[in-house]
């Protein structure tokens, strides 16, 4: 025969130091389990997010990001004659280019953070319709004005729409802002890319990377078996998405394994906090469990009924430690992404299957901290326990 | 002392009871010198960066190249002793997730600017007389396993093609938090091997002055002589330059602090709740010691030093292990530059640990001493 729920929920209510104690201990477990999670889960998604399947990504051969590739002006006409390019107008739609790193002020810190400029085609609208001009105008081909990503003008100093900008060696005009949909290119300011080979007294037709369009995701693969074939190309052909899952890929490891490491740890101690409440919970009511057995509750419903009293602590702190940590979805962080030395901005993000691993890791908790007390809660002699004080 | 007994059986009263609290206390203390593990690894270089070397960048970004003949220029500017150079090789070992700084350096004056990098004089020789020679830190060495003599094949993206060296030296570093992970090479050899466009290039100087004070007007007399040139440059002292690499890898100290805090909260609910419960079960015992003369502060002290004596033996446990997790490598797999366990910060840890039970048992304790004799004694 079961004991009610409610007898725990009495108990509880009965000795709500030592409850409220083992709940705060699973909610803080969980906050700093979840909170880690979306921190990985938002880097990765920035990153992903900019690449596009229906693009493919080209870079030199052997290059291990855009950063240390180059790609000449003569390779950049035969790969856009390939089959696969998409085209408008007849127009193919092709981005060669040039990907350099300058250094702004960080606003918060007054320290130096390195910005990725990237000289564009004008045809990079089109290749890349997800960004959208938000204020002001696309930039003019052969002048030296910018575009700024939309987290820009609040993260680094000195970059504001409408105000000139000394760098480089030029001087800059920002006449737009555009919004890329919470990607990398947000962090990214863009300029013409001939423009900028000459400001950084680079040769004028070098690129280090060719984004195009593909006439549809499965378009791929014709692309890459044209390219590999052909001797004068020695590229290496990546669809732009996979391309910066990959480079996600070390950092959202790192902080996986250290926030894993962290919850573990913590969890460990939530554990041996549950266990203690637990324990006292047990030994302060031996008497009420030796009259529970002795009016006929099995030693296996005491012991289930104990199990539960952890169970709902741990259900308990779990959710608000959920609760806790939602707040910090959206909010805007950014770290230095060291595939290409440039810093980036990006958002935790808590989806629900986060926050449903959340509440499993507390129940976890809760079984492992309310099984030991509960098996000793049902071992105890009846006779004893009543004899006792 | 002599009531020492008296405060380890209250404690083996209840052993299970005080195992656990023990273990909540190993647990926050490990959990402490983790954070702090980590906390070095990306501060590492920081505290030990220096304020007497100078970093010589490109003032676009370190990313852009400086002309080698800025050297002789630099050493021109009074108060400058001695200046070294390196490019970034970007040397990747099997696969791009292992990475490791690799760079050029200039064998002339290497071991003058970076004194705390040392190699022994034979393997320095060895070194000098390989073109293809390298020396490795000790931690990636150990990381693929490399041995004096082994011939290590790095792909280097920035320069076409792949790159054959023998490691001719390991450098150790002589101050707790050196960055033991760099992979050198000779820079005359990589000038031959390069590009003709690349030739002459270099990534950054190093700077070494007389006197730290000379700072603020070296920084300035260096970048006002490159000023408007195709090359401008932009100077800070290596602990600048450091701190900075930091700031933008992100708000760890917030991160960590937040964690901390939290743990640390949790902990004194924990340990007060015990000793609160230990408290109320010894109400009698309590009043019969106050009855039979102690004092009010005896029994105040007897409460606090068992909280105490938790406290301690958990926390030193708990830095203990963390300790010895150092000693048995990074379980990243090199992903983290340091991995070490700083004695200061053990010592924070303690002082920590100590206040914790001295906050948790300041409450039981208080509750003890106030207890009135005829009230406690009544109850049973």
């Amino acid at each position: 025969m079961a004991i009610p729920i409610l007898y725990n929920l009495r108990s509880m209510r009965a000795r709500w130091i030592s409850a409220i104690v083992a709940v705060l201990g699973i909610a803080g477990t969980v906050g700093v389990f979840v909170a880690m999670l979306a921190l990985a889960r938002g880097f990765r998604a920035t990153l992903v997010s900019s690449g596009s399947p229906n693009n493919a990504l080209i870079r030199r051969a052997g290059a291990s990001s855009e950063m240390d590739g180059s790609i000449p002006l003569d390779q950049v006409k035969v790969i856009q004659d390939k089959p696969g390019v998409a085209r408008e107008n007849g127009q193919p739609l092709v981005s060669p280019e040039a990907v350099m790193v300058a250094a702004f002020p960080l606003l918060t810190t007054g320290t130096d953070a390195n910005v990725q400029i990237r000289g564009v085609s004008p045809e990079v609208l089109r290749v890349r319709p997800n960004i959208k001009i938000v204020q002001g105008r696309f930039l003019q081909p052969g002048l030296n004005e910018l575009i700024i990503g939309k987290n820009v003008a609040s993260t680094y100093g000195g970059l504001e729409f409408g105000k000139p900008i000394r760098f480089g060696g030029g001087t800059w005009d920002v006449v737009g802002v555009f919004d890329a949909g919470g990607s990398a290119f947000d962090s990214e300011i863009w300029a013409d890319s001939r423009v900028l080979n000459q400001v950084y007294k680079r040769p004028e037709n070098l690129f280090q990377s060719v984004t195009l369009r593909l006439t549809s995701p499965t378009a791929l693969s014709e692309l890459k078996d044209s390219i590999t074939a052909d001797p004068t190309l020695q590229v290496q052909v990546d669809r732009e998405s996979e391309y910066y899952a990959r480079q996600s890929l070390l950092l959202t490891t790192l902080i996986t394994v250290l926030g894993t490491l962290v919850a573990l740890i913590m969890g460990i101690g939530a554990v041996i906090g549950a266990l203690n409440t637990m324990y006292s919970a047990v030994s302060e009511r031996s008497r009420e469990i030796a009259t529970l057995r002795a009016i006929g509750f099995g030693g296996g419903s005491v012991a289930f009924s104990f199990v539960i009293e952890a169970m709902v602590i741990a259900l308990i702190g779990g959710l608000i430690g959920c609760l806790a940590v939602l707040p910090v979805n959206g909010v805007t962080t950014s770290t230095l992404n060291m595939q290409t030395f440039s810093h980036l901005a990006f958002a935790f993000r808590i989806t629900p299957v986060l926050l449903a691993i959340g509440i499993l890791f507390a129940l976890l908790m809760g079984l492992v901290g309310g099984v030991p007390p509960a098996i000793r809660a049902a071992r105890r002699p009846i006779v004893l326990a009543l004899r006792e004080l | 002392m002599k009531y020492l007994s008296l405060i380890k059986a209250n404690l083996l009263r209840k052993k299970l009871r005080t195992t656990l609290t023990i273990g909540s206390f190993v647990v926050a203390l490990f959990l402490f010198g983790f954070l702090a593990i980590i906390h070095g690894a990306f501060n590492q270089g920081v505290d030990v960066a220096g304020v007497d070397r100078l970093m010589t960048i490109n003032k676009v970004s370190i990313i852009q190249p400086l002309p080698i003949s800025y050297r002789d220029q630099i050493l021109r500017i009074p108060g400058v002793k001695r200046v070294t150079f390196d490019v970034w090789f970007g040397g990747i070992y099997q696969d791009p997730k292992n990475f490791f700084p690799s760079f050029a350096i200039d064998t002339e004056n290497q071991r003058e600017v970076y004194p705390e990098l040392q190699v022994s004089d034979d393997q320095w020789k060895a070194f000098l007389d390989d073109r293809e020679g390298a020396i490795a830190g000790p931690n990636t060495a150990k990381r693929f396993g490399w041995k004096i003599g082994d011939r290590i094949p790095l792909q280097a993206p920035i320069y076409g093609g792949t790159f054959e060296f023998n490691l001719r030296g390991i450098y150790h570093g002589a101050r707790e938090g050196d960055d033991l992970s760099q992979f050198w090479i000779q820079y005359k050899y990589l000038d031959e091997h390069r590009p003709a466009a690349l030739k002459g290039q270099i990534g950054w100087y190093t700077v070494k002055l007389d006197s730290a004070d000379d700072a603020p007007r070296v920084v300035k007399a260096i970048d006002n002589m490159f000023a408007n040139s195709p090359f401008e440059t932009k100077s800070e002292t290596l602990q600048a330059m450091a701190a900075s690499w930091v700031k933008q890898a992100g708000n760890i100290e917030f991160l960590i602090l937040a964690i901390g805090g939290v743990v640390f909260f949790t902990l004194l609910l924990v340990t007060g709740n015990t000793m609160a419960l230990a408290v109320r079960e010894r109400i009698g015992e309590l009043a019969v010691l106050k009855a039979v003369g102690f004092s009010d502060r005896f029994v105040l002290v007897l409460v606090l030093a068992e909280s105490i004596l938790i406290a301690l033996v958990g926390g030193a446990i708990g830095l203990a292990l963390a300790k010895l997790w150092t000693l048995l490598g990074d379980p990243t797999g090199g992903m983290l530059q340091s991995f070490t366990l700083p004695t200061l910060l053990m010592l924070v840890g303690i002082v920590c640990a100590l206040a914790v039970g001295i906050l948790a048992g300041i409450l039981p304790a208080t509750s003890a001493m106030r207890l009135r004799v005829v009230d406690a004694l009544r109850r049973v």
